[in-house]
């Protein structure tokens, strides 16, 4: 047991040596501190020649998607090996050039159902940042009521033939393939849907950007008429899409509740802010007691928040799978981000509301489209009525209501 | 939940089939018709299985088995509301442990962990939690002060007593007078008068003696209102399950299904809180502002829950035969123990230099 353990400490501490090297080696010194984890959702930027090495690097070894197997060409690393090459990331000022909803979502769901062939076709450029993928989901008619989609795959004997119409695409107008559920039986709600792979650019597609509250375009409407798939792009079963598709969600809402990265991408905290712009007494306390409260008491239930993160990590590693919490942090975690949304303008005030122009810092109107922007938090993914109705039935175990 | 060790687990199984056969909320309302705060058999009970001296070294008769161990037995005896002075004597022992000479901590150590004294932490001087206004004195080794709500006063053999110029032991006796409290929760507390009562000062632990201690009657009160939010809000499940009304149990209405999803999202907050505090004070780092947090929680959640617990119930919630309200009554009197919700955004403010 004792060398065992020893064993362990040795080679981790080798593997801390080898990350060092290699960000020493590979990381460009003037994308330090420059994170574009956020590119994924709000539309690509033309790659610098130092962000295409990075992802290069980074990419071809697989440490992107540091904890996924190498044959399909993820880092095979322990989750203690991940951890470190996170801290190391950290120290060095760095991060992950690898996201996007192939890493979050889609992924992991491949790897769980997908075929051998389409784990050995998809996952590796995913690994490699190469492909970005986009989600087939919502319908107009198909929003929290998400099985009631209507988009048809006809079976056409060695393809499938797809008509109907997808909205709410995120980067659907930069995406090379989506991800989509969609219906091959209507006699059956739930086990008449399917989950299929199509290729955004196959004839048929058409691709519209959505012009949001924020100004940004992140959404599609996405219309496929006639468009062929074949049969090689059914993942699982005819009729397990639901089930596959809802196992993705699972890790959509893991992500989207923002306890992890996201943190660290918030910036200056709120009482650093409110320091700055506004008096502070003798003591250095903030003189508005009022706001010092509010921040106090956000900051409290923030903390209390990350705390939970970081348990239900902990918990589904020992339970193997991800946690039953994971409904919850979503529901939390998007709340808690507007919170802080809305307090960022209150302590800027009409300052913290610019929408274009000179007299406007870059951070001041970035938190603007972030507050808009973050009004969709609590809708998409399932909202939070959504949220509440799974925690009630299905945690607490209380009657369906319908 | 914490991953816990086997042991811890072994350790909270007992105190859950314990606390559940031996001390029901029915034991707590017995205590209470006959106007007693204190069950000494009880008492000898946990004292013989261990449970006052779960964070003592063993060099003094205790387990050393830490504050998350500990925290696991004070929630599950918040869930029955048990009426005992276990939290509050640990968290003295605690002081003696931190502030005490090697004289003191042979002298009281080993007795509090066997059970045989029990100890208890006189701070503030008004209704208000304020360690920064103390008026008691002591001059010649003679501690003068009054503390008008000292809980489980009326059982304890020794008072760890804070006075202008620190923490100070006082055995009951001589210049030392109670008078009975009766607080809504209907548990033990007193008003003590010290008049020239003999004090020994704990003259270790630093300048932060103090907070140090408080923030240890914080985190260890907190794992009291887990336990207590925790049972309010499976009690209440429960409840809602049964409940027929337009001839369809309650928990079919989602008007109803949403508010326990919100307070079951506040439940895992405040228990992600307290389990923090146990956690910072086991491995040393973070004391303070683990504290305040875990504290802060488990007023905000704790707050919410008791009131909803009372109104999703509906009338019969209102009466005295439903454990309900017996949980209500406590909270409030835990809120303002050791920290208000406003005392503790202060505190968590100023520790975050805004």
């Amino acid at each position: 047991m004792a060398t065992q353990a020893t064993q362990e400490i040795d080679t981790d501490a080798a593997f801390r040596e080898e990350a060092k090297a290699f960000l020493a080696e590979h990381f460009p010194p003037e994308l330090k501190g420059k994170s574009n984890a956020l590119a994924s959702v709000e539309g690509p930027t033309a790659e610098t020649p130092a962000q295409k090495s990075w992802r290069e690097a980074v990419g071809s070894r697989g440490w992107g998607t540091p904890t996924w197997p190498k044959e399909y060409g993820g880092g095979g690393l322990t989750r203690k090996q991940a951890r470190i090459l996170d801290e190391e990331m950290a120290r060095a000022g760095a991060f992950n050039p690898i996201g996007g909803m192939g890493v979050m979502m889609f992924g992991p769901t491949l790897l769980e159902y997908g075929s051998e062939a389409q784990k050995a076709e998809h996952i590796p450029p995913i690994c490699r940042g190469e492909i970005r993928w986009c989600q087939g989901y919502s319908e107009p008619n198909a929003g929290s009521d998400l099985a009631n989609l209507q988009a048809m795959a006809e079976d056409r004997g060695d393809h499938y033939l797809v008509n109907g119409q997808k909205t709410w695409t995120s980067g659907g107008q930069w995406a090379d393939k989506c991800f989509a559920i969609v219906r091959t039986d209507r006699s059956d709600k739930h086990k008449g849907i399917s989950f299929l792979l199509i290729d955004m650019d196959a004839p048929g597609v058409e691709v519209r950007p959505i012009r949001m509250i924020s100004g940004a375009s992140p959404f599609c409407e996405t219309f496929f008429t006639d468009v062929k798939v074949p049969k090689a792009n059914l993942v699982g079963e005819e009729g397990q899409g639901w089930t596959i598709g809802k196992r993705l969600l699972q890790h959509e809402r893991t992500n989207l509740s923002g306890g992890g990265s996201l943190a660290r991408l918030m910036g200056a905290s709120l009482s650093e802010m409110a320091r700055k712009t506004g008096e502070v007494d003798a003591t250095g306390a903030l003189a508005n007691k009022v706001l010092r409260d509010r921040i106090a008491d956000f900051d409290i239930r923030w903390s209390a928040f990350l705390l939970t993160a970081r348990r239900a990590m902990e918990e589904s590693k020992a339970a193997g799978g991800v946690s039953e919490i994971s409904s919850v942090l979503k529901k939390l975690g998007t709340r808690l981000g507007q919170e802080r949304s809305e307090l960022l303008i209150e302590i800027r005030g009409l300052q913290g509301l610019g929408w274009e122009g000179d007299g406007f810092e870059g951070p001041e109107l970035e938190a603007v489209r972030g507050w808009l922007f973050g009004k969709a938090t609590t809708i998409y993914g399932g909202s939070t009525e959504i949220q509440n109705n799974i925690i009630a039935k299905r945690v607490l175990g209380m009657l369906d209501h319908q | 939940m914490a991953i816990l060790s086997e042991e811890q687990e072994m350790l909270r199984d007992m105190a859950r089939d314990w606390a559940a056969n031996e001390s029901p909320v029915a034991a707590f309302r017995k205590l209470r018709d006959a106007g007693d705060g204190f069950d000494r058999a009880a008492w000898e009970a946990m004292a013989a299985m261990g449970w006052t001296g779960v964070v003592i070294p063993e060099a003094y008769g205790g387990s050393d088995f830490g504050w998350l161990s500990m925290g696991l037995v004070a929630e599950e005896l918040g869930k029955t509301l048990t009426a005992s002075p276990l939290v509050a004597s640990t968290v003295a022992a605690s002081a003696v442990m931190l502030g005490g000479s090697e004289a003191q901590q042979s002298n009281w150590l080993p007795r509090i962990a066997g059970g045989q004294a029990i100890a208890t932490l006189a701070v503030d001087e008004g209704p208000h939690h304020d360690p920064a206004r103390i008026a008691a004195r002591v001059s010649d080794g003679k501690l003068t002060g009054t503390k008008p709500f000292v809980a489980e006063a009326a059982n304890a053999d020794l008072f760890v007593v804070a006075a202008a110029d620190g923490l100070y032991l006082v055995e009951k006796g001589a210049g030392v007078t109670l008078s009975p409290r009766s607080l809504t929760d209907q548990r033990s507390h007193a008003e003590v008068r010290f008049d020239g009562a003999s004090a020994e000062r704990l003259a270790g632990g630093g300048d932060t003696l103090i907070d140090d201690v408080l923030d240890r009657a914080r985190i260890l009160a907190s794992c009291e209102m887990l336990g207590m939010a925790q049972q309010v809000f499976d009690v209440t499940l429960d409840y809602l399950k049964q409940r027929v009304q337009f001839n369809q149990v309650l928990s079919s209405f989602q008007a109803l299904q949403h508010r326990m999803a919100d307070l079951f999202g506040d439940l895992a907050m405040m228990r992600s809180a307290v389990e923090g505090g146990l956690q910072a004070l086991d491995s040393g780092f973070g004391v303070a502002r683990a504290a305040t947090i875990a504290k802060a929680e488990a007023n905000r959640v704790l707050h919410k829950i008791t009131n909803e617990g009372i109104q999703l119930h509906g009338g019969i919630g209102m009466t005295d035969e439903y454990d309900i309200g017996l949980y209500l009554k406590r909270a409030r009197v835990l809120e303002a123990q050791w920290g208000s919700t406003s005392f503790l955004r202060d505190r968590f403010a100023t520790l975050g230099g805004y």
